[in-house]
């Protein structure tokens, strides 16, 4: 039995050794777990952010939902202001932990106006005195995200990509959270467009002071918004670290692929700079490789990394590194 | 300079909706040279998968090419009897499209699928077809061809589809293939490997790509000649370095504020204020003028003609004409000396798209 876990009051959020494991069935009675997440644990501060990216399947939304109890996790702990949560503390804390969808498109319900969507959230946890006063908060709500009051009538179809994505976090700001999952959030949008949403998202954090869970795949945009980088590679995460420090010294062999598959936006860079192409794909999760995940696709691995699953260990400052390669 | 395989000369396309014409292409020209890369780069509803489908003649029953010339060889394809056209797709040009999991038929394993465009554009039969296939998924990198062919879709994963779908296309050696978002479904990893391999099959079969993109780390990554597509027009063209460090169109300039990179860490982007184009409404002027932060009162009434930039590149922008202007070269008096900025509800926006 390994020693209990004791929340440390300086973070908000706290996971230690998440797992989350869906049965697969293989046949009529047998079923098989596939380790969407297998073991993730991390912390974010008040008011920061933490980005999230790996490629698909590597378990990064589940992580975010598993986090906020939309699923029953399979093992470990999830701590919000030192509470721990479980099926009972959630219902309490759902209104400090919201999320943001990836999909503007179907997110929203199309057969309720702006308002009411909007208004949901403090409808189910009676957060107005009046009709008077849920109006007014709505439509605070709606100028805090750039909306017009005039639209608070409207239905969600007769919006653009960007503008949905407002009141979605509308939605997700109406209970006034201290912790947001933003899931793919900018994902869906154009750039012109995912450039004022990122925008928003970093104003509404210094005004309101929410903290961030920020899950994309996109690493410019993650590395734009967040100052701490954690990625995941097949449920497991590799490599945590500040996010300039893992821009310029990536330890992790396959973080230091991810970055240099990047395209940057320059012709030049783009000519000049040293791309690791990986080989082959991403295992199958419920055909994980002994041993490290990414021991298949790395350029390094020994018959140690067959062997045994390396541990996240600091490298020095907070960089924590799961490798058997010093 | 090197010969024009395809001239694309002031293509028109619309749509026929119950809502009216949607103008998705409006006056759209370029020049693609044999064995050269050339970029297109826009946003949703710029017009730049329509002109790539106008191309190959694959639109939608209420869409056609309203006028304008698609010269291939010289010859105007658009003039071209559809069992010509036949002949033309898959055989002188191949499009591959930018969801591999939908592009392939789910009920024909691979092999199927490969041989049936060999056998129709080529006199290879039987044996001889199959080996092609073989010899296709070799070349684009596919492990175990001679046991892959008997395999269904749902057996690849995503890079390896779109690696079959780069073989199909390439199985007739056509002069021209058209990549419509060809790495927007993948993952970082899988997508550098794909953009490598177009590359190298670039270089070894020496076809003309169109790249067609929203991405602008893709286009600086594989495009000779770049061209920004705003509202069915083409905004601005040049090589790579002129649209990434020279841009003079102000849409180009915004794209490029408003995406993140490594240098611009810890400084604010600078997004495009507004909301898309409604094509079914486009403005008078300039398609880009409503969210244009130096608009002039021209804009708003004139389109903008193709002008060249100081260092010698087109801009279809009247801050263009301006600049030049003031050079000295032609004489330009549009401008009413006031800016007129746009805000977040004037123009087509206005909430609803």
């Amino acid at each position: 039995m390994e020693e209990k876990f004791t929340p440390d009051s300086q973070y908000l959020v706290q996971a230690h050794d998440m797992k989350m494991y869906f049965p697969i069935k293989t046949g009529w009675f047998h079923s098989k777990p596939l380790k969407a997440v297998d073991g993730v644990s991390f912390d974010i501060r008040p008011g920061e952010t933490l980005g999230l990216v790996g490629e698909s399947g590597c378990g990064k939304t589940t992580v975010g939902r598993t986090l906020l109890r939309l699923y029953n996790p399979t093992g470990g702990e999830v701590y919000f202001d030192g509470k721990k949560v479980d099926a009972k503390s959630i219902g309490g804390l759902r209104k400090d932990m919201q999320m943001v969808f990836q999909d503007p498109y179907s997110s929203l319900n199309p057969r309720m106006t702006v308002e009411d969507i909007i208004g949901e959230p403090l409808d189910v946890h009676k957060l107005y005195t009046s009709r008077q006063d849920r109006r007014d908060k709505i439509l605070h709500l709606m100028e805090l995200v750039g909306l017009n009051a005039e639209h608070a009538t409207r239905y969600a179809h007769e919006f653009s990509g960007g503008q949905r994505q407002r009141i979605g976090i509308a939605r997700a700001l109406a209970t006034n959270p201290r912790f947001i999952v933003c899931d793919e959030a900018v994902s869906a949008l154009d750039v012109s467009i995912q450039a004022q949403v990122i925008n928003m998202f970093e104003d509404l954090q210094k005004q309101l002071g929410v903290a961030y869970l920020f899950i994309a795949h996109d690493l410019l945009v993650v590395h734009h918004i967040s100052k701490r980088i954690a990625v995941m590679y097949l449920g497991r995460m590799v490599e945590t670290a500040d996010s300039n420090e893992l821009n310029s010294n990536p330890i992790h062999p396959y973080t230091q692929s991810l970055l240099s598959a990047v395209p940057y936006p320059d012709p030049k860079q783009a000519k000049e700079r040293k791309r690791i192409i990986l080989e082959g794909d991403v295992p199958s999760p419920l055909n994980m490789p002994s041993g490290c995940p990414f021991r298949t696709r790395c350029r390094y691995a020994t018959d140690e990394c067959k062997a045994k699953m390396p541990p996240l260990t600091d490298r020095g400052g907070g960089h924590m590194v799961a490798c058997w390669n010093k | 300079m090197a010969e024009n395989i395809l001239s694309v000369q002031d293509l028109h396309t619309s749509f026929t909706t119950d809502h009216g014409e949607v103008m998705a292409v409006n006056g759209v020209t370029f020049n693609l040279e044999e064995g050269k890369t050339l970029g297109i780069v826009g946003e949703s509803g710029s017009g730049k998968s329509v002109t790539a489908y106008s191309i190959m003649q694959i639109l939608e029953k209420n869409g056609s090419i309203r006028s304008g010339k698609v010269l291939f060889r010289g010859e105007d394809i658009t003039k071209w009897p559809e069992s010509k056209m036949r002949d033309f797709r898959g055989k002188k040009c191949s499009i591959i499209f930018q969801d591999p999991m939908t592009s392939l038929n789910p009920v024909f394993t691979i092999g199927w699928q490969l041989e049936e465009a060999i056998k129709l554009h080529t006199d290879r039969k039987g044996k001889a077809a199959e080996e092609r296939a073989i010899e296709m998924l070799k070349l684009v990198g596919v492990n175990e061809p001679e046991k892959r062919i008997h395999q269904y879709p749902f057996e690849f994963s995503g890079g390896m589809r779109q690696r079959v779908m780069i073989a199909m296309a390439l199985a007739c050696e056509p002069d021209i293939l058209i990549a419509d978002e060809p790495t927007t479904a993948l993952d970082v990893t899988i997508q550098a490997q794909i953009l490598e391999l177009m590359k190298d099959l670039q270089k070894k079969m020496g076809m003309a790509i169109i790249i067609v993109t929203h991405d602008l780390g893709v286009i600086a990554q594989m495009a000779d000649e770049i061209i920004v597509m705003y509202g069915g027009r083409v905004c601005e063209r040049g090589t790579a370095e002129d649209i990434f460090y020279r841009p003079a169109h102000e849409y180009t300039k915004g794209l490029l504020r408003s995406i993140p990179s490594v240098d611009k860490i810890g400084q604010r982007l600078v997004p495009i204020s507004g909301t898309p184009i409604n094509l079914l409404n486009l403005p008078k002027g300039c398609a880009f003028c409503p969210r244009c932060d130096a608009a002039m009162k021209i804009c708003l009434e004139q389109v903008p003609p193709e002008t060249r930039t100081v260092d010698g590149h087109l801009a279809s922008c009247w801050m263009a004409v301006k600049k030049e202007a003031e050079a000295g070269m032609i004489n330009f008096t549009g401008d009413s000396g006031r800016s007129l900025k746009a805000d977040d509800t004037a123009g087509a926006g206005s909430g609803k798209d």
